[in-house]
This record gives C-alpha cells, sequence and structure tokens, in this order.
C-alpha cells in the first residue's frame, strides 16, 4: 500500500522532450488513469514511477521515500505489460510461483500464497492447466495473479485491455475494477481510451503533448474541463464549441454571441477576443421558440437517447436528447443551453475562462 | 438500385452451417445493418449475395432477377472489405476511377473525372487525390476504399465491417457521414458489424443473427424495445440489459426471467439493492447493484452519489418477460 508523490517529474530523449515538469499526487489506494492520445508521454511517465526508464530530473517518492533514481527491483512495483506475457511452457501453477521462487520463499509459504491469490481471482479450478489452453480472460487473470502473488506496493498498468474486443473489454474492465476495491492495491493504469478512464479510474490526469492537461476526478474533469484539448478529448461525442468574438468582465453571468444572449456560469476574469462557447451534448435542448436558429442534419438513434447534429452560426453542434423526440432532417429548430454548465475558452491558447462553476478547480 | 431479396438461403463449410435458412427482403434504398458477434455467419451472408460464394440451397434475386448462377461482375454490387485494398502504385484519383474504367462499364473520361471530384468531395479528401495511396493514413485509406464502391452507381452496396480499423473520432464521423451519403444517393445497402453503436445509428432496418439464423428483423427502434429473445435484446443497448429471476420481485409474473434495461429501474421504493459501485461517465453514472447474489446495473443523475455498501429500493418498470428457453413472453 502506498501514497506516490510525482514532482516536476522532466523526461528528456535528446531533444524531444517527452514530459514536461509533470506534478501530481496518487492516494494510498487509488485507481488513477494516466490519459491521453498516442505520444502524450503517458507511458513514458508510468515507466519512470516503475523505474523502467530514468527521469532526466525530478523526484518520485513511493511512501515517503524519495525513489526516482533506483533500480526497478528496488521499488517493489509490479509492472503488469500488456496481460498475455506468462510462460508458455509452464503450467498456471508455475508461472504464479516464478516470481516467489526467485525471491527464495520456501515452497510451504508459495502454495499458501497462490491458494490465496487464486481464490481471488477465482482460478483456482486452473492451478494444474497449461497456460497454452486458457481462454484470453484467464491468461489475463494469470498475469493480474503473477503480479499480485508479489505483494507489492503499487500496480502500473500498461494498456494491459487494448487488444480486446469491445464487449470482452468491458467485461475484464469491470472485473478489475471490482478486484481492485477488493486489495485496495495504489494501480496507476495507462489508458487512450476515455471511456475506459472515467468509467474505472478514482481520478485521472489528462496528458497531451508531454503536458497535463488536468488532474481531477472523472465527474470534475467532464463538468469543468481546465482546457479545450480536455473538453474534446473526454466524452462521446465530445462537448460542443460554438466559434465567436466576445467580451466578458469578472461577475457577469451573461454573453453575447451572435446577435443573441445566453445565461452562463459568473464569470471571474475579464476577457476579450476569440471565444469558444463550450456545451456539452446533454446540455443542449431543441426548442422551437428558442432565438438561436439551427437547421438538423442528421440524427442518430441510440435507444433512450439519440445525437443531432444541428448547422449553426457559430458551427456544428451535437445534441443528445430523447429518442422520443422528433428531429427531422432539414428542419429550422431553436437550441437553449443549460445555462450553469456552460464553460467560455479562450481560443488561442486553449484554456478555460474562470467562473463560478470551475474556478475551485482550476490552477494558476 | 434495387429491392434485393433472399429466400431460403443456406450455406455450409464442412460441417459448420454457416448460414441457414435466410429470409428476407432488403427494399430498395434501405440501409440494412446484419449484427452479430464474430463467427455467426454475417459475412458469409454477404459473401453469398456478392457472388463470391456459391449458395447450397435457396435463392438471391436482386431487382427481381434471379442472380444463382451469374458471377459477381454480372450481379452488379460494389463490395468495400474490412481491410482496405488499394493500388498502391496509383494515386487516390487513378484507384477510384479505376472500378469506372473497366470494360463492363465502359465510363467516359469525363463522366469519371466528374464523379470522382464528387466522390472525393463527400468523403473530404479532394486534396488527397494525386497522393499516392500509401502516402495516405489508415483513415483516409479507408474512405478512398469506400470511395470506390461509392463511384458506381450498382444495384446494392456490401458493406463488411469497414469502420472496424479506424480510431474512435474518425469512426464517429464517417458514421453520420455514410448515413448522409446514403440519404442523398438514396442507395440501396447491406452492411455488417457486431458494433451495435453503428447498426442504431446508421440503419433503417437491423437483421439480428444468432448461429446462421436471422432471428429478428425490423427497425432499431422496434428491435430495442421489442426484441423477441433474451439473446436479441442482449444485441442493443449499453449498458446491457439485466437479465434477473422474475421472483427477485414481488408482484404475478408472465414468465420465469425478467428483462430490465438499466433506464427502466426506478429508485425510490420496491426491493433492496446494495451498491457496489458508481461510474461516472460524465453524461451518466452508471450505479452497479447486488440483488440477493444477483448483478445489476442502472443508470442515475451524473451528480447523484451513493457510497459503497449503501442500501437504496428499486422497482421494475416496462419489465420485458421471457420463458425458460429466452423467447419473448408477451
Amino acid at each position: 500500500m502506498a501514497q506516490i508523490v510525482i514532482k516536476n517529474l522532466k523526461k528528456q530523449f535528446g531533444d524531444f522532450t517527452a514530459v514536461r515538469e509533470s506534478s501530481f499526487t496518487i492516494e494510498d489506494g487509488e485507481f488513477f488513469m494516466l490519459l491521453g492520445p498516442s505520444g502524450c508521454g503517458k507511458t513514458t511517465t508510468l515507466r519512470m514511477i516503475a523505474g523502467l526508464e530514468l527521469p532526466t530530473s525530478g523526484e518520485i517518492y513511493l511512501d515517503g521515500e524519495e525513489i526516482a533514481q533506483r533500480a526497478p527491483s528496488q521499488r517493489d512495483i509490479a509492472f503488469v505489460f500488456q496481460m498475455f506475457a506468462l510462460y508458455p511452457h509452464m503450467n498456471v501453477y508455475n508461472n504464479l510461483a516464478y516470481p516467489l521462487k526467485s525471491q527464495g520463499m520456501p515452497r510451504a509459504q508459495i502454495r499458501a500464497k497462490i491458494d490465496e491469490v487464486a481464490g481471488i481471482l477465482g482460478i483456482t479450478d486452473i492451478l494444474k492447466k497449461p497456460v497454452g489452453g486458457l481462454s484470453g480472460g484467464d491468461r489475463q487473470r494469470v498475469a493480474l495473479g503473477r503480479a499480485i502473488v508479489r505483494e507489492p506496493k503499487a500496480f502500473m498498468m500498461d494498456e494491459p485491455l487494448g487488444a480486446l474486443d469491445a464487449e470482452f473489454r468491458e467485461h475484464m474492465a469491470e472485473e478489475l475494477r471490482a478486484l481492485h476495491d477488493r486489495m485496495g492495491a495504489t494501480t496507476v493504469y495507462v489508458t487512450h481510451d476515455q471511456l475506459e478512464a472515467m468509467q474505472m479510474g478514482d481520478k485521472i490526469v489528462v496528458m497531451n503533448n508531454a503536458v497535463v492537461e488536468q488532474f481531477g476526478t472523472p465527474q470534475e474533469i467532464y463538468d469543468k474541463p481546465a482546457t479545450m484539448f480536455v473538453a474534446d478529448f473526454i466524452g462521446s461525442p465530445s462537448m460542443n464549441f460554438l466559434k465567436f468574438h466576445g467580451k466578458v468582465s469578472p461577475g457577469e453571468s451573461e454573453i453575447a454571441m451572435h446577435a443573441n444572449s445566453f445565461a452562463v456560469p459568473q464569470s471571474r476574469e475579464p476577457f476579450e477576443g476569440d471565444m469558444a462557447f463550450g456545451v456539452r451534448p446533454e446540455h443542449i435542448q431543441l426548442r422551437d421558440e428558442a432565438p438561436f436558429r439551427a437547421e438538423v442534419l442528421a440524427s442518430e438513434y441510440l435507444g433512450t437517447s439519440q445525437i443531432v447534429t444541428l448547422n449553426t452560426a457559430a458551427g456544428e453542434v451535437k445534441a443528445r436528447i430523447g429518442a422520443q423526440q422528433v428531429a427531422k432532417t432539414g428542419e429550422t429548430v431553436g437550441l437553449a443551453f443549460n445555462p450553469g454548465t456552460v464553460t467560455l475558452f479562450d481560443r488561442q491558447s486553449g484554456r478555460a475562462l474562470k467562473s463560478e462553476l470551475n474556478e475551485g478547480v482550476l490552477h494558476g | 438500385m434495387a429491392e434485393v431479396s433472399l429466400k431460403n438461403v443456406s450455406k455450409a463449410f464442412g460441417k459448420t452451417q454457416a448460414v441457414s435458412d435466410i429470409s428476407m427482403t432488403i427494399e430498395d434504398g434501405a440501409f440494412v445493418v446484419l449484427l452479430g458477434p464474430t463467427g455467426v455467419g454475417k459475412t458469409t451472408t454477404l459473401r453469398l449475395i456478392s457472388g463470391l460464394e456459391k449458395l447450397d440451397a435457396g435463392s438471391i434475386h436482386i431487382g427481381g432477377r434471379d442472380v444463382g448462377i451469374e458471377t459477381p461482375a454480372q450481379r452488379d454490387v460494389a463490395m468495400v472489405f474490412q481491410q482496405y485494398s488499394l493500388y498502391p502504385h496509383m494515386s487516390v484519383r487513378d484507384n477510384l476511377a479505376f472500378p469506372l474504367r473497366s470494360p463492363i462499364l465502359k465510363t467516359p473520361e469525363d463522366v469519371i473525372a466528374q464523379k470522382v471530384q464528387k466522390i472525393a468531395e463527400v468523403l473530404q479528401i479532394p486534396h488527397k487525390l494525386d497522393n499516392k495511396a500509401t502516402e495516405l493514413s489508415g483513415g483516409e485509406m479507408q474512405r478512398v476504399s469506400i470511395g470506390r464502391a461509392l463511384v458506381r452507381d450498382p444495384a446494392i452496396y456490401l458493406m463488411d465491417e469497414p469502420l472496424s480499423s479506424l480510431d474512435a473520432k474518425l469512426r464517429a464521423d464517417l458514421r453520420v457521414e455514410l448515413k448522409r451519403i446514403h440519404a442523398d444517393l438514396g442507395s440501396t445497402l447491406l452492411y455488417v458489424t457486431h458494433d451495435q453503436i453503428e447498426a442504431m445509428t446508421m440503419a433503417t432496418h437491423i437483421g439480428v443473427l444468432e448461429e446462421g439464423r436471422l432471428v429478428q428483423y425490423g427497425t432499431p427502434k422496434d428491435i430495442y424495445e421489442n426484441p423477441s429473445s433474451i439473446y436479441v435484446a442482449s444485441r442493443l443497448g449499453l449498458p446491457r440489459i439485466n437479465i434477473l429471476p422474475s421472483t427477485l420481485f414481488p408482484g404475478s409474473h408472465k414468465g420465469p426471467s425478467i428483462g430490465l434495461r438499466p433506464e427502466n429501474i426506478r429508485q425510490g421504493d420496491g426491493i433492496a439493492a446494495t451498491v457496489l459501485r458508481s461510474e461516472h461517465l460524465g453524461d451518466q453514472t452508471r450505479l452497479h447493484l447486488e440483488v440477493e447474489g444477483h448483478a445489476i446495473t442502472t443508470l442515475t443523475d451524473p451528480h447523484q452519489d451513493y457510497a459503497a455498501h449503501e442500501t437504496i429500493k428499486i422497482s421494475p418498470q416496462n419489465p420485458l418477460y421471457f420463458d425458460a428457453s429466452g423467447a419473448r413472453v408477451v
């Protein structure tokens, strides 16, 4: 069990900066997600925590102890690679026993440990089977078991579900999370899949271009994005950005956009220039009488809801509305926005402007 | 464009019955999606229509004509495969023009140029027309291979998971795009996928396959709201429908199993359920519950927070009933 503190962590490969001065804290027992597109630096960050890469500068504290320059074997962290990395010539029991044997653990103790872990993972029945004949799910459980038997302080996982098809992935994600709830071990998990991050994580760090864009709970990041990148990366469909040139002053809770006026969370900083009016699809309503007009381009049925694509003076917009509501292609409708949920952005820098909605979350 | 109908179509490979006794009519101008997991017979059905596989039994009519003995070329179908297959040494323009230059079609060059330009615009790749096929990203290559089918004006377009190799964002864009193209061209389209979102969002009609058989055919709404079996009910909807013993809930029941979509569970009164965990997905929050050892998933307000092990009361709304074999009881 461990708390992990990352302070000004930086990694350079020659001229290329993979991770730029990142700082965040992973609390004891948290399921912590490093999320971002490929090449954003999330895997490098994970590898630095595990000791597979040495940082160029910065510190990593594991339970208060600075470990940034230590060898992986001296860190007491288990790394779960793509989960299928098993010894093919050994049976399940021997795959699980291997890390313990190499630690020099007595045989009886190994047996007891494996029985316990096999019980947790529900693989007691297959201990004697060769790993070659196992189903995908069982292979993953065994790979996980091999990390668990060591009782490390923390687990590092690098896209362990990446290679699976959608249905099975969903199932394993639930199982992994349930397992974490039972064991309570600090886990750092890398993924590029925003849904996976939202679904499994207690906290999420969103990275882009070697920089931490935001750090918080899933709901916080979803409701109060710090940047346009985060707003766009999280959520499906992602947040809408209505583009306009405008002005806002502290204390105001209304904004003029394309000849209409809209209620927004009370502003906490002055701004004038190219802005984006950020609103999530489920916070848009179609109303006949609303003055902000839009043409329905398409609708996609999703069972309980539907996604309607609309063309407005401020660009294309997607709304999520009830499946029973009628939205005919070609029709012109009015749009209303849920005022308390709107985030305004500086379009140049992509930064969210401070308001009563997000002031507690944004730093700097 | 034409109506395509299948009558009692069957196909076996050795001992494996890939397609068994499928009958259905794809109406002129329809966008039909065949949905089912891997190995269920979707692709084989598509290949039987295109003529790439031979029928064991049954008949296929395209535009009223029995195509049983015709070659793929004679059937006038355009196929898009899962893996893009472009000519690497040709430009995007020549790849798109290639089907029109076939000796059967003999299209004049000025018509070809016009069609290629139009399709390139629809697929948002006009600036790539003079690139070599190998200089494109994966998403662009797949758009070109879809485009190569779209330049033609066949009786039917047959598409085999054309979006499965693309990333999530591009897939979402192309879903809307394909639907728009279908509406613009008024074409008949048969599309095969295991992705329920693609099926729900694009199809005018969905055909659900189970072990080579067509088990239900209808509009997405129809299939979502009125599934004929547990199998069909489980194909559409995320999170998946909860299938539970009816006896979990008080009152009289029409069948031994009850099917409850996550959105059809009311909180506040009813039976006691233990909260295992909530998942905040942003626009919705999934609540994982347990009742007498049965896992139940429901949806709740995004900002509603329940602690683990808390007990809440739930009751079913608009339940679906199923008999012991999994068939729907109405």
